[in-house]
């Protein structure tokens, strides 16, 4: 090594489309390090050794990944070793890399954060897992066939995770997917921007290339019932996700115009309707889109209606952008690509045009009171501050909830307050065989929650199936 | 991959499919339907279960050429294979005794009352079936429903067989001369479940009618296929797709299928001008 440097204060900057440019197309805005660049912020680690009771990097990471180590191996050019150690604990990096909220995890617990930015573990972590997928991705060591069967429903971040962890452990693994497309979210919602589908694909390839096998065009509930899969399986990993939109029951909120975030990122992700005609399912964007909501999903619905032509693309939220629950990095790419933010302004009903679309919505002003049972200040409506936007698309993006389907046909399956499969501390259901984990148990969490979920009962079903519990 | 079995022209624009999927035939329930897409950058579009067996492993579907999706279907051949097919979705019919059931079908809408009709006869209600279309070559299932039928009506629009005129014309005169009749169910074009509906209002006469909006996944994720439902908003893909005609919002409805017509335009055009 050469002689000792002084720390940089700030992260290597990673190379990023300019937002003038990447507003014109669909092609990822965050470019990723060289390897230059990588070795140079690894090289910022401090390679902490934590005393009893002080937490670093790795107490954030849902899932665990030695970071300290695989920052080492980057340090020292070895690339091929960064990812192995990344890969014991994490099956999709290239996916995490991009999307983990890393400043709220892994890097807020950073110890060269206290005094500077934090190491840019998502960036490195990212690096490595393009650097392998570009070389093709190794195989792991797998345990023998034990001949016993597994069933996964949904093939999202929870559903793959388990299903590969199976594999490995030498289950034979079936994924069964509503849609035609494995990836959940990542497929149907994150847009190509934020998460070219490349990735997920080769992503799912590699759980394929353990043997599990996807099949798509399956509705569990539908097609065939938890019961039915029950007699063929020795246990079911249930990972459905959260897929059903909440609306805002306000007047309106049918016209023309008006789409669940749902609605309008599957049109444009999922069906492609960007590349519409040559793809055949349309989506209608107006000059004026309005996306209800402060979460990473109106941030991505907002950029997205840049994308597809909108003059003006704006995010009305109730409370300030403090309260944002949309990742800072996102909230910082939207307005750095023209996204005009209406902060404290809640819609309370959509005015139609004479053919029925969208032209207007009134809203009203809010003030922050005191703190709710969440911890955030709620908002209240000021009174008489009423006005009308003019709009002619509008995107609610609200949040999701969990769809009910599968606990509606599965009977005896216990579900909470809001239609959540409830689970104990191993993902058991109230069903014995029966495991479930994502966003199905939680509501719309995040992606590397959802793999933490999907680990933890890949390995309870481990030691069900081998009567260890 | 999904294997066409067999194929069969109902009349010029309308043809029959048979299809394998095993899958959805194993629990194929009259009322439901299955989403296609049949290729790779293809759209996703709901299409009846006409008919299905469990021993073949095959599901039946009609379709009427409608715009580009349709007509490249309509194009597909025997031995071809459909991308996705995904099914059975949406609630099953509720069949059971009611007493007299009167049918109307029209277009399209003949063939897919026809696995109901034969649920309801099979439940032992008498069936009275009106069914209607532009011209009589577009009369497909005539035969199939007079044998379950108890009565059967025809209309055409250009007076080529039957009551010259609308369907609602003759259930019209059937209620006005006092017919007893316990339960409607209307299957057809929007404005025919509508006219259908304000026309058995008045006489408290239960209807219930099959909605056909622009869907997507069919899974209940999306929301495209809402309509207003005694003014609550209902996803016809979960909660559908019948419903109370005297419930639905039809202008509702109407505006949300004239949501992509320039489109639809566009991409028919394109497909006609270069295949
Ligand atoms: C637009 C958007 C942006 C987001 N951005 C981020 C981000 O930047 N970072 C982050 O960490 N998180 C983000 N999230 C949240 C994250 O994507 C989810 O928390 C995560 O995907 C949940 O994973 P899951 O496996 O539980 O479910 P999902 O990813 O929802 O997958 C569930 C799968 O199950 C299938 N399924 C459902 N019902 C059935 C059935 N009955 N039969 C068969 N299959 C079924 C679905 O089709 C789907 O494929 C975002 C979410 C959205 C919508
Ligand atoms: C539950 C249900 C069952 C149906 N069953 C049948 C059937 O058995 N036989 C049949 O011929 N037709 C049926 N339809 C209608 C059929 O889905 C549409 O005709 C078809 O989608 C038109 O696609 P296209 O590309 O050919 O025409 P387009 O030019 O795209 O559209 C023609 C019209 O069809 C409707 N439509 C367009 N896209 C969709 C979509 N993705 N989903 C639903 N409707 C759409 C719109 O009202 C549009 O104006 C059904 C629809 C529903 C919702
Ligand atoms: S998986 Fe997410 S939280 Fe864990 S190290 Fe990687 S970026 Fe950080
Ligand atoms: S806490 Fe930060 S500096 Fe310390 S080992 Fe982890 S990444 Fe390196
Ligand atoms: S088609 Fe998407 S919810 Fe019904």
């Amino acid at each position: 090594m050469g002689k000792p440097q002084k720390i940089r204060e700030k992260k290597v900057p990673m190379p990023e489309q300019p937002p003038k440019e990447r507003i014109k197309n669909f092609n990822e805005v965050a470019l990723g390090y060289t390897a230059e660049m990588a070795v140079e912020e690894a090289k910022r680690c401090l390679q902490c050794k934590p005393k009893e009771g002080q937490k670093i990097c790795v107490d954030g990471c849902p899932v665990g990944v030695n970071i300290p180590e695989f920052i080492k191996h980057i340090r020292e050019g070895d690339f091929e070793g960064a990812i192995r150690i990344i890969k014991e604990k994490n099956n999709l990096p290239a996916i995490c890399g991009r999307v983990c909220p890393y400043e709220r995890q892994c890097e807020m617990y950073c110890t060269l954060g206290k005094r500077f930015e934090p190491v840019g573990i998502g960036r490195l972590e990212r690096f490595v897992a393009d650097w392998e997928l570009a070389r093709g991705v190794k195989i792991p060591e797998k345990a023998p066939p034990n001949g016993k069967k597994v069933a996964v429903v949904g093939s999202g971040p929870a559903g793959l995770t388990a299903a590969a962890d199976l594999a490995k452990l030498g289950y034979e693994v079936t994924i069964f997917e509503a849609l035609h497309k494995p990836g959940g979210v990542l497929i149907y919602g994150i847009p190509e921007f934020r998460l070219p589908k490349r990735i997920v694909e080769a992503e799912v390839e590699y759980v394929k290339k353990l043997g599990v096998k996807i099949e798509c065009d399956v509705v569990v509930g539908k097609t065939v019932t938890i019961e039915d899969l029950l007699k063929e399986y020795d246990a079911i990993f249930i990972g459905t996700g959260a897929g059903l939109p909440n609306w805002l029951g306000i007047p309106g909120e049918n016209l023309n115009g008006v789409y669940s975030a749902n609605e309008f990122l599957t049109r444009v992700n999922l069906m492609k309707a960007y590349l519409f005609p040559e793809y055949d399912t349309p989506i209608r964007i107006g000059e004026r889109v309005a996306t209800i909501g402060g979460g990473n999903v109106a941030m991505d619905c907002a950029r997205t209606a840049l994308r597809l032509g909108a003059k003006e693309s704006y995010i009305v939220y109730r409370r300030t952008e403090k309260e944002m629950p949309a990742r800072a990095e996102e909230i910082e790419r939207a307005k750095e690509e023209g996204v005009i933010f209406k902060l404290l302004t809640q819609p309370i009903r959509f005015i139609g045009d004479e053919k029925g679309w969208v032209k207007q919505m009134e809203c009203v002003q809010m003030k922050l009171s005191e703190p709710d049972e969440t911890g955030r200040r709620r908002p209240v409506p000021i009174p008489g501050s009423g006005f009308l936007m003019d709009v002619d698309t509008v995107v609610v993006a609200i949040g999701q909830s969990p769809n009910p389907l599968i606990p509606k046909t599965t009977p005896n399956l216990k579900t909470g307050r809001k239609g959540e499969i409830l689970v104990d501390e191993k993902q058991r259901t109230s069903i014995e065989k029966i495991f479930a984990g994502g966003d199905i148990t939680t509501g719309n969490a995040t992606v590397i929650a959802a793999m933490g979920a999907g680990k933890r009962a890949a390995q309870a079903i481990h030691e069900y199936l081998s009567g260890k519990s | 991959m999904y294997k066409i079995v067999s194929k069969k022209d109902l009349a010029s624009n309308v043809k029959m499919f048979k299809v394998y999927a095993p899958r959805v035939a194993a629990k194929a329930k009259p009322g439901q339907f299955i989403i296609l897409r049949l290729h790779e950058k293809g759209e996703r579009i709901p299409l009846t279960i006409t008919d299905w067996s469990k021993e073949e492993g095959t599901v039946t579907i009609v379709v009427l050429e409608a715009g580009k999706t349709t007509k490249e279907l309509a194009s597909m051949k025997e031995g071809d294979y459909i991308l996705n097919f995904v099914g059975p979705l949406g609630k099953p019919a509720e069949v059971k005794y009611y007493g007299t059931v009167a049918f109307v079908g029209g277009g399209v809408g003949i063939a897919l009352i026809y696995p109901e009709v034969r649920a309801f006869k099979e439940a032992g209600n008498k069936i009275i079936t009106i069914i209607g279309a532009r011209t009589k070559d577009l009369l497909i299932f005539e035969d199939e429903l007079s044998k379950l039928s108890d009565e059967l009506y025809v209309a055409t629009d250009d007076d080529s067989k039957g009551h010259h005129g609308f369907v609602s014309d003759i259930l019209k005169k059937l209620l006005e001369e006092g017919k007893h009749i316990d339960l409607v169910i209307a299957v057809g074009p929007v404005i025919m479940m509508k006219v259908i509906s304000d026309l058995t209002r008045p006489y408290g006469i239960k209807t219930i009618v099959s909605l056909n909006p622009i869907m997507v996944d069919g899974t209940g994720m999306c929301g495209s296929c809402r309509v207003t439902v005694g003014g609550e908003t209902k996803f016809v893909c979960v909660d559908g797709p019948e419903f109370d005609g005297h419930l639905v919002d039809f202008d509702n409805l109407i505006a949300r299928n004239r949501r992509y017509l320039e489109e639809e335009k566009i991409a028919l055009e394109r497909f006609l001008s270069h295949g």
